[in-house]
């Protein structure tokens, strides 16, 4: 019975690859800018990362699919750490993260590893203040971070109250609500209240998971907006996509130009503009410079060694990565990420150029 | 009971004479070997777990030593890692779950058992089973959705006002915390618990039963003088395995216990497990130290539990010894 049902399997598994090779091979698409796989052998990628662009990798996977269907890559989201673990294991063709490799995790790699920079993702912080409809909340850097720090700890204390004039803000005690399952999402929050805030730097520090001074720890961003809905008075930090998805209020957050900005996808590839790239493409964006950037913004990135062994692969993944950094970037703004700057693209094009596979460039 | 000298008579048996005897042909030793082989594999696994969870934690143990174990600073960003508040949150949540989930289920195995009419008996006994079926990230949601925000209106106000001269009624009333992680823990174990009480005292047997009521026992006499002496150390063991899915429970209660690493006397403060910052930080660890110390709660978590489970051996072993007792 079983063994039955398994040759099955197999028969069909073998007839699916047979029709997918022969469209492969009849409908040949014109040349266009980005360059045509031409391998005749269906080629897997696997990679593993960051829960954060998933949505954005897993829409690349299937449109790429769509458009090769003798490529095959599948993205597992697993989490940067695991990520970062498993493309040093060598497990995977490409790995995933939100926030950089450290040095060290780099040196335990067997080869050279690329960063390229795929997307743009922001943070938003989302309340819940019943009776408080005038518009969206303002919160400088300042009052931010001292909620954080438990320095302020109701909601109508003054250095909130001074930038929400008109809004009748209670007196009520704010419940903060922070991430406690590691994330990059807490990585790039951190990280801009380390940059905002010397005593945050001080006291806390910057991390995918830290020890957080006041508040109550959810799991997840639906644990976080959970808790931010049925605690009256809370506050709480989320990735972008989940707090627009689900209509929750975001407040405005005041820039390193004193301006209050919402986090729009065109206030994220602000942040970006506003901040060098440096050569080894990865850098943090948060409290950019530039007049309409959204303070906590961030890259996030694919792992990729420099020079891969097999030939075929290591060209399926190059041409895929510059598939995702021209088409697939149109797709960034429909599932809440921000595209990447043309100056940016430019950066990772050059970087792209520089992949091989054993020692022989492969775009 | 009776059939028990039978089987012990036939146990003791040679090799050869297990090669070569009547009953034992090569499909009896063949059974044999490989049932034992079965046995076996839990004691292999077992020890292979903690070795290999011990190995991965040699770091931190090298750095922290006893350390480990009695500091209360877990940061991982500066690489500081002390894990008594995870012990503590998984002993004192585990023990409120209990506190709460042991007199329930113990209602309902003697309802169940002793009180409720035939056809009432596999319904509701079903319904209860049905309880260990739903997924724990359901009670959790149900958790943050549903209990968090009663407890934060209805019962912390109230129990805030009544018995707040006690320490574990005292603080800020989120909603979120030991007390809602212990109230979920406490329906989560309620089926286990109540299902494996209704078989033990089915087990009693029933002359007991008739012995007491021919004394002019009441139907409560007949529970408290016949039924629960003989089922004692069977109830004991119920309650052990409803402890050991307390302890080792991870969605539901991060999902409602508040996650702070902080002790706290109060019931109405956040807490945090040694399983829930297991899942919550393993997968984005990526610092050699800091996988390590997550390793050491592992087999910390471990040993917690093996201690535990020890004593509540000795315990059914005592209470298996007392007059009264009845074995199973």
């Amino acid at each position: 019975m079983f063994l039955g049902r398994r040759r099955l399997l197999v028969l069909a598994a073998g007839l699916t690859f047979a029709c997918s090779k022969s469209s492969a091979s009849t409908d040949k698409k014109p040349a266009g800018p980005a360059p045509i796989p031409s391998q005749p052998s269906p080629v897997a990628l696997n990679g593993a990362g960051a829960t954060f662009p998933n949505p954005l990798y897993s829409k690349w996977s299937a449109e790429y699919n769509k458009q090769f269907p003798n490529i095959r890559i599948n993205y597992q989201s697993i989490g940067s750490g695991g990520g970062i673990r498993q493309i040093i294991a060598g497990t995977v063709d490409f790995g995933a993260t939100d926030a950089p490799m450290k040095s060290d995790e780099s040196q335990q790699a067997p080869g050279k590893l690329f960063h390229v920079p795929t997307t743009l993702g922001a943070v938003v912080l989302t309340y819940n203040l019943p009776g408080v409809t005038t518009g969206a909340l303002k919160l400088s850097s300042e009052a931010l971070a001292d909620i954080y720090l438990g320095k302020v700890k109701k909601w109508n204390d003054p250095k909130i109250a001074a930038d929400n004039q008109g809004a009748e803000l209670p007196a009520n005690d704010i419940g903060v609500i922070y991430r406690t399952d590691g994330s990059g999402t807490t990585n790039v929050f951190t990280d801009y209240l380390s940059a905002v805030s010397p005593e945050w730097k001080e006291r806390v520090g910057a991390g995918k998971s830290v020890k957080w001074p006041v508040g109550l720890g959810a799991k997840g961003n639906e644990g976080v907006t959970g808790q931010v809905k049925t605690v009256p008075y809370s506050i709480g930090y989320t990735e972008r996509a989940y707090a627009t998805q689900n209509k929750l209020p975001m407040a405005e957050l005041q820039n390193k130009a004193g301006k209050f900005v919402a986090p729009t996808t065109a206030a994220m590839s602000a942040a970006a503009e506003g901040v060098e790239l440096p050569a080894e493409l990865y850098v943090s964006l948060v409290n950019s410079a530039a007049e309409a950037a959204y303070p906590i913004t961030g890259y996030t990135y694919l792992l990729v060694y420099a020079d891969t062994k097999d030939p075929s692969k290591g060209e399926a993944m190059a041409k895929y990565l510059w598939w995702g950094l021209h088409e697939g970037q149109k797709f960034a703004e429909e599932l809440d990420y921000a595209p990447l700057p043309p100056k940016v693209v430019t950066l990772v094009e050059g970087r792209l150029k520089e992949l091989t596979a054993g020692g022989k460039k492969l775009l | 009971m009776t059939a028990r000298p039978d089987v012990s008579l036939a146990r003791p048996r040679s090799k050869l004479q297990l090669a070569f005897g009547r009953e034992a042909n090569l499909g009896d030793l063949a059974f044999r070997r490989i049932t034992a082989l079965f046995a076996g594999s839990v004691i292999v696994l077992l020890v292979w777990m903690a070795l290999e969870m011990g190995l991965a934690s040699k770091l931190s143990f090298a750095r922290f030593g006893l350390g480990f174990v009695t500091s209360t600073d877990w940061d991982p960003v500066r690489d500081q890692y002390g894990s008594l508040p995870f012990v503590f949150g998984t002993v004192v949540s585990s023990l409120v779950a209990l506190l709460i989930a042991v007199p329930i289920s113990l209602g309902i195995a003697i309802y169940l058992s002793e009180l409720a009419h035939p056809r009432l008996r596999t319904p509701i006994g079903f319904l209860v089973e049905l309880l260990a079926a739903v997924p724990s990230v359901v009670y959790g949601l149900w958790g943050i959705f549903a209990l968090a925000p009663w407890l934060r209106e209805t019962v912390q106000p109230l129990l805030a006002k009544t018995l707040g001269f006690l320490p574990f009624f005292r603080g800020p009333q989120h909603g979120f915390g030991m007390l809602a992680g212990g109230i979920v823990l406490s329906i989560m174990i309620t089926p286990t618990i109540s299902s494996v009480s209704r078989e033990v005292m089915r087990a009693v047997p029933a002359a007991l039963r008739e012995g007491a009521i021919g004394l002019g026992a009441t139907r409560w006499e007949v529970v408290r003088v016949a039924v629960l002496p003989y089922a004692r150390s069977g109830l004991v063991g119920a309650t052990i395995l409803g402890l050991g899915r307390a302890l080792g429970e991870t969605m539901a209660i991060t999902m409602v216990i508040g996650n702070r690493a902080e002790i706290s006397a109060s019931l109405f403060a956040p807490s945090y497990t040694m399983a829930s910052v297991i899942a919550n930080e393993f997968t984005e660890a990526t610092g050699r130290l800091y996988l390590s110390a997550l390793a050491e709660v592992g087999l910390l978590l471990f040993a917690v539990t093996v201690v535990l489970n020890i004593f509540a051996r000795l315990l059914v072993w005592r209470v298996g010894k007392l007059p009264e007792g009845g074995q199973l």
